[in-house]
């Protein structure tokens, strides 16, 4: 069985061009990405799935029908980049309403990571202080420094900054 | 026996609900469920003791052979006794421990009466992996119990520790438990006891059991988390780690010693480890001041004595061992409640500011007397005559376990831990009731009640001294299947002028010495530390965990660099290169074929051109357009391969992503903002145009390989004959695969949620409802009534009337379409879709308000009615006796018109129409209606001056 190779050549496009769109930072380029990416997979389904055909509806004809389990699948893939699409946008908008861009920025949280990694510290959650006797009642005296609870990755990248 | 452990868990999901009826009062009635299973258990305890074991089986998945298995055994019985006995005593001593009014006790009763269940299930289980089970939820109980008060630092730390330390050794003994179970052939803990397997195999998995025991038991290395655990509560204390927990490991031992004693390392590890902890225990607990705290190292070093004696694997030992166990729980629980009350009527536990307590509370004193006396080994109590079983034992240990002269070396450590228990004991007396020169507390008389408890405990301990010939037989039933030694043993006060009894004498003494010398033994013990330079467990222990959390901060920094556009290259490219390879190296050619017509040629040129252009657009709106020209190109390619039903919902869904992107695009800056790097750009292109290559070929590939006959080609005959349609695709979705549809709309139930909640954030959905009911009095009536919200120059009266008499014409059509679906192209989804067109329209035409008067309900209640209704229209059929979601199919005759062909999936349908519109609508309301009242409220967009004047 021979492949049409005009498809072909829409497959390779949309997937190229898609994927090219989903590695901006850009999130409506993403989703304008996302959305083609799904096309073009969405044709490889209908590639895959052999010759064209009758629609596969019964008491139609007598020629030979399209296979319809691959369209099952990818009316249902059509229907979910719908809502995929719907959630990126209200992402983007928030995006955009937060910082003024949709950009996608990379972690803050992450970029803590790495500085602790270089500056050969444990994690912030690990507590190096060993002081303090275990008792069933009472609690700690507030201590001024080392309470980090409450402030932003941001102020903390900041204070970490300073320290190094 | 699982009625009894059920029982518990039930009184510890009742137990936050007494509290708050009853306050501390909840724990007497908690109390009474450990208490009547004592009761309960006394019978058939007394038929194992007599060699008749019940045994109790709940099948739960036979396929793969998993069961519940209890049993008691003697060894089970006696323990189970302990827990629940001690167990109840604890929870009554707890209702006059607690202030009255306490906030945390609701929290506090429910895990410790869970706790208690889960150890009695632990020690009737007779199965490995419910043992297993039971084991890691006293791990985690005990967690909570020992994080009670969570404000302190320390009290946290603690928990960690004991639940990471104890974790671990949970995690190598499952190890050696899947070994065993593998090795016997059967998980059923009697079962590979009576024919226990040998070879290597065996032998380490055994070891790895017995680190799991050492863990939970306190024994060093791992002794360090048992004293931090005294930030419980005291009645924890008492019970968890004194009578229950730490015996887990003491009990594991036991039960596995008369099978496994004799292979190779049982004896060298748990001897030596043992008797270490004993020794190091006891002259830790010489240097406390916090009278707790000295008991807790007391525990430590008693539990290596434990582990020491109950491993040492012959008949006269584990007999001895047996006995301690029972006398230790009496006296340890004992002095811990002792503490207890010292600790609420005095509000100190130090025994620098202790002093006098023998006269003023004097009951106390009498029960903490005996206790001590008991812990001690002072004749007539308990521990007198267990002990004296473990000298005589260990008397014999060389000769009956083959020891040779490890065995003195043994006894020769066993004498010397005794002495420092006797030590410790008098400076646990002294330091709680002895007299110094400094001002006495103030001491509060106790509660009865709380005196209760360690005077009943202190008791038995006295009783049982005395009961030496009945305790014996019943000990002998466990210890009966070890073959006997070199001497019977005998629990009595009385067996003579014999070996055991000197070196009883010599610990007394010995210990009274040390305590009289205590000021000298202290400074040398203190120069002693200073010398060696032994890095205490606790540092070596935090390191290690310093060590893993650097580590995973140095793999986490390396590849988690926290980029979207890294993480996604990184998985394009392996998606090119590994399977890209496989599809280069073995390409035989593939057969292709031209176009069909022109016409096809013209679309494909058409969506590529959109698509490079796409990329290539540096404004936002052009690039949504142009992708909805690839959208729509691809639509048509589905009608020319025979796929209508696709092209129609292509065409529908692209339709409303299009409007959808400019909603949000009219707020956005026009224009992608700069991204002047270039190199990165090509690198895009390049992963870009790799990724579209490799699957191109992917495709040529997957179609050249369709050799066989495809399943959905015998779709045809059940589509028409089950599912009662023509149309097999849909049939497909709402009969044949109605599964993945169902979990789709409820992705699409979530995806709606999210989007609703992303712009309105805290706020709900029918917000604009309010601003709708304002419209009904407003007099404003055109074509539109909702409309006369929008600004005069930005109302359309061309489009007000359009959208007028399309609305219902689109409604009509979505409804048709929705039934229509089974035997022609359309369905839920393609219905659905209409109608948020629909919608959609009237909403462009008359602004929010108009959407409000299209659809005034709550896209919420339609998304859960479509769902419900879905998940009815599978559950309806499962509950009526067929299979879930399968279709009935009914012709109706209704008089001239013929006849109604109905087929049940249509409700799945209605349920998919109606999930859809609630998505449209909820994307309408919030990215169309919430982002202009946010661009209203703002003054980025104009809105009509008859609003802005409402308050």
């Amino acid at each position: 069985m021979s492949t049409n190779v005009v498809l072909v050549v829409a497959i390779v496009v949309l997937v190229a061009c898609g994927t090219t769109l989903v590695l901006e930072r850009s999130l409506t380029r993403i989703l304008v990405g996302f959305v083609m990416l799904g096309n073009g997979v969405n044709l490889v389904f209908l590639v895959a799935s052999g010759p064209a055909g009758r629609a596969p509806i019964i008491g139609t004809g007598d020629e030979p029908m399209t296979d319809p389990l691959p369209q099952a699948m990818v009316l249902t893939a059509i229907v979910i980049t719908l809502g995929v699409t719907a959630f990126g946008l209200a992402l983007a908008y928030r995006a955009w309403q937060l910082t003024g861009h949709d950009d996608v920025q990379d972690d803050v949280e992450d970029d803590l990571v790495i500085r602790r990694a270089d500056l050969d510290r444990p994690s912030a959650s690990f507590d190096d202080v060993t002081a303090g006797m275990p008792d069933e009642e009472g609690e700690d005296e507030q201590s001024a420094s080392g309470d980090n609870t409450g402030t932003d990755a941001a102020d903390r990248i900041a204070a970490e900054r300073g320290e190094a | 026996m699982i009625t009894i452990v059920a029982l518990h868990f039930l009184a510890a999901a009742l137990a936050p609900v007494l509290v708050r009826h009853l306050q501390r009062r909840a724990f007497l009635l908690l109390a009474l469920v450990p208490l009547g299973s004592f009761v309960w258990l006394l019978g058939p305890a007394e038929a194992a003791f007599d060699g008749d074991v019940r045994t109790e089986q709940v099948t739960w998945i036979p396929s793969i052979d998993v069961q519940i298995d209890l049993a008691l055994t003697p060894l089970n019985a006696l323990m189970a006794l302990v827990v629940t006995g001690v167990g109840a005593l604890v929870l009554a001593y707890c209702t006059w421990y607690f202030r009255e009014g306490d906030r945390e006790i609701w929290r506090f009763s429910a895990v410790l009466t869970a706790f208690a269940g889960s150890m009695l299930g632990l020690v009737v289980a007779d199965n490995l992996y419910v043992l297993y089970v039971f084991w890691e939820l006293t791990t985690v109980l005990s967690f909570l119990l020992i994080g009670h008060n969570p404000e302190r630092k320390a009290n946290r730390r603690a928990a960690m520790n004991a639940l990471i330390v104890t974790t671990f050794g949970g995690l190598v003994m499952l190890g050696g438990l899947f070994v065993l179970g593998h090795e016997a052939g059967t998980a059923r803990i009697t079962e590979i006891v009576a024919g226990p397997p040998t070879g290597t195999a065996t032998t380490v998995a055994v070891l790895l059991i017995l680190v799991g025991a050492i863990s939970k038991s306190a024994l060093v290395p791992f002794h360090f988390w048992l004293p931090g655990a005294m930030a419980a509560p005291t009645p924890v204390s008492a019970y968890l780690h004194a009578a229950a927990m730490v015996k887990a490991g003491v009990f594991l031992v036991a039960l596995l010693a008369p099978a496994f004693s004799d292979i190779p390392g049982w004896r060298p590890l748990l001897l030596v480890t043992g008797l270490v902890t004993m020794i190091i225990g006891g002259l830790r607990a010489l240097r406390q001041h916090d009278i707790k705290l000295l008991l807790a190292y007391g525990t430590v070093s008693q539990l290596g004595f434990l582990i020491a004696v109950v491993g040492a694997g012959t008949q006269a030992a584990a007999f001895a061992g047996l006995a301690l166990v029972l006398g230790h729980a009496l006296f340890k629980s004992a002095l811990f409640l002792v503490v207890g009350v010292i600790d609420r009527s005095t509000g100190t536990r130090d025994l620098r500011e202790l002093t006098g307590l023998f006269r003023s509370l004097p009951v106390l004193f009498g029960a903490a007397l005996l206790a001590a006396a008991s812990m001690a080994g002072i004749p007539p109590l308990l521990g007198f005559t267990a002990k004296e079983a473990a000298l005589a034992a260990f008397l014999d240990l060389g000769e009956d376990a083959d020891l040779g002269v490890w065995g003195p070396l043994a006894l020769v450590g066993l004498v010397v831990g005794s002495t420092l228990t006797v030590a410790y004991t008098a400076r646990f007396m002294w330091g709680a009731f002895g007299v110094r020169t400094v001002t006495p507390p103030s001491v509060a008389t106790p509660r009865a009640g709380l005196v209760a408890a360690p005077v009943v405990l202190a008791g038995l301990s006295l009783v049982a001294g005395f009961a030496g010939a009945p305790l014996t037989s019943r000990l002998m039933a466990y210890a009966g299947e070890f073959p006997s030694g070199a001497h019977a043993p005998l629990l009595t006060l009385w067996h003579g002028l014999t070996p055991a009894l000197g070196l009883s004498v010599l610990a007394v003494t010995g210990g009274l010495l040390l305590w009289v010398a205590r000021r000298r033994v202290s400074s040398a013990q203190g120069r002693l530390v200073d010398r060696l330079h032994v890095p205490e467990a606790e540092i070596v222990y935090h390191g290690v965990i310093r060590a893993v959390d650097r580590l995973s901060i140095e793999v986490t920094g390396r590849t988690q660099r926290g980029s979207l556009p890294v993480y996604l290259g990184i998985i394009l490219l392996v998606l090119v290169v590994v399977p890209g390879i496989t599809l280069v190296t073995t390409w035989q050619g593939v057969d292709v074929r031209g176009p069909d017509n022109l016409l096809q040629v013209a679309i494909v040129a058409v969506v590529v051109v959109a698509a490079i252009l796409t990329v290539r657009s540096r404004r936002r709106l052009r690039a949504v357009l142009l992708l909805g020209v690839t959208g729509y190109g691809t639509a048509l390619l589905f009608v020319a391969h025979g796929a209508p039903d696709l092209a129609l919902t292509q065409v529908l869904v692209e339709t409303f992503s299009i409007v959808t992107f400019v909603f949000v695009m009219r707020r956005l800056p026009p224009f992608f903002s700069d991204r002047p790097f270039t190199s990165a750009r090509r690198i895009r292109v390049a992963i870009g145009c790799l990724t579209g290559l490799a699957v191109g070929g992917y495709a040529l590939l997957a179609a050249d390989a369709r050799t066989a006959s495809p399943v959905g080609y015998d779709f045809a005959g059940p589509a028409y004959d089950y599912g009662g349609g023509n149309n097999i695709v849909n049939i497909t979705l709402v009969d044949i695969r109605v599964w993945d549809t169902f979990g789709e709309i409820a992705v699409l139930v979530v995806a709606a949620t999210g989007v609703a909640s992303l712009i309105f954030l805290l706020t709900d959905r029918a917000t604009s409802h309010r601003e709708s009911r304002r419209i009904r009095a407003a007099e404003d009536s055109g074509w539109l009534r909702g409309a006369g919200l929008i600004a005069d120059r930005r109302r359309s009266v061309v489009f007000e009337i359009v959208a007028r008499v399309v609305f219902p014409v689109l409604m009509v059509f979505s409804i048709y379409l929705m039934f229509a679906g089974h035997n022609l192209p359309g369905g839920g989804f393609a219905g659905g879709l209409i109608a948020g067109l629909a919608l959609m329209v009237r909403y462009l035409a008359g602004g929010r308000a108009e959407l409000d008067t299209a659809a005034p309900i709550d896209a919420g209640v339609v998304l859960g009615s479509g769902l419900v209704i879905a998940a009815l229209s599978g559950a309806v059929p499962a509950l009526i006796g067929f299979n879930a979601f399968q279709s009935g199919i009914f012709d109706i005759p209704v008089g001239p018109f013929g006849e109604v062909h109905l087929v049940t999936s249509l409700f799945f349908d209605i349920g998919v129409y109606l999930v859809v519109v609630g998505l449209a609508l909820d994307v309408l309301r919030s990215l169309g209606g919430g982002i202009d009242k946010q661009g209203e409220d703002s003054g980025a967009v104009e809105a009509a001056p008859r609003e802005v004047s409402v308050p």
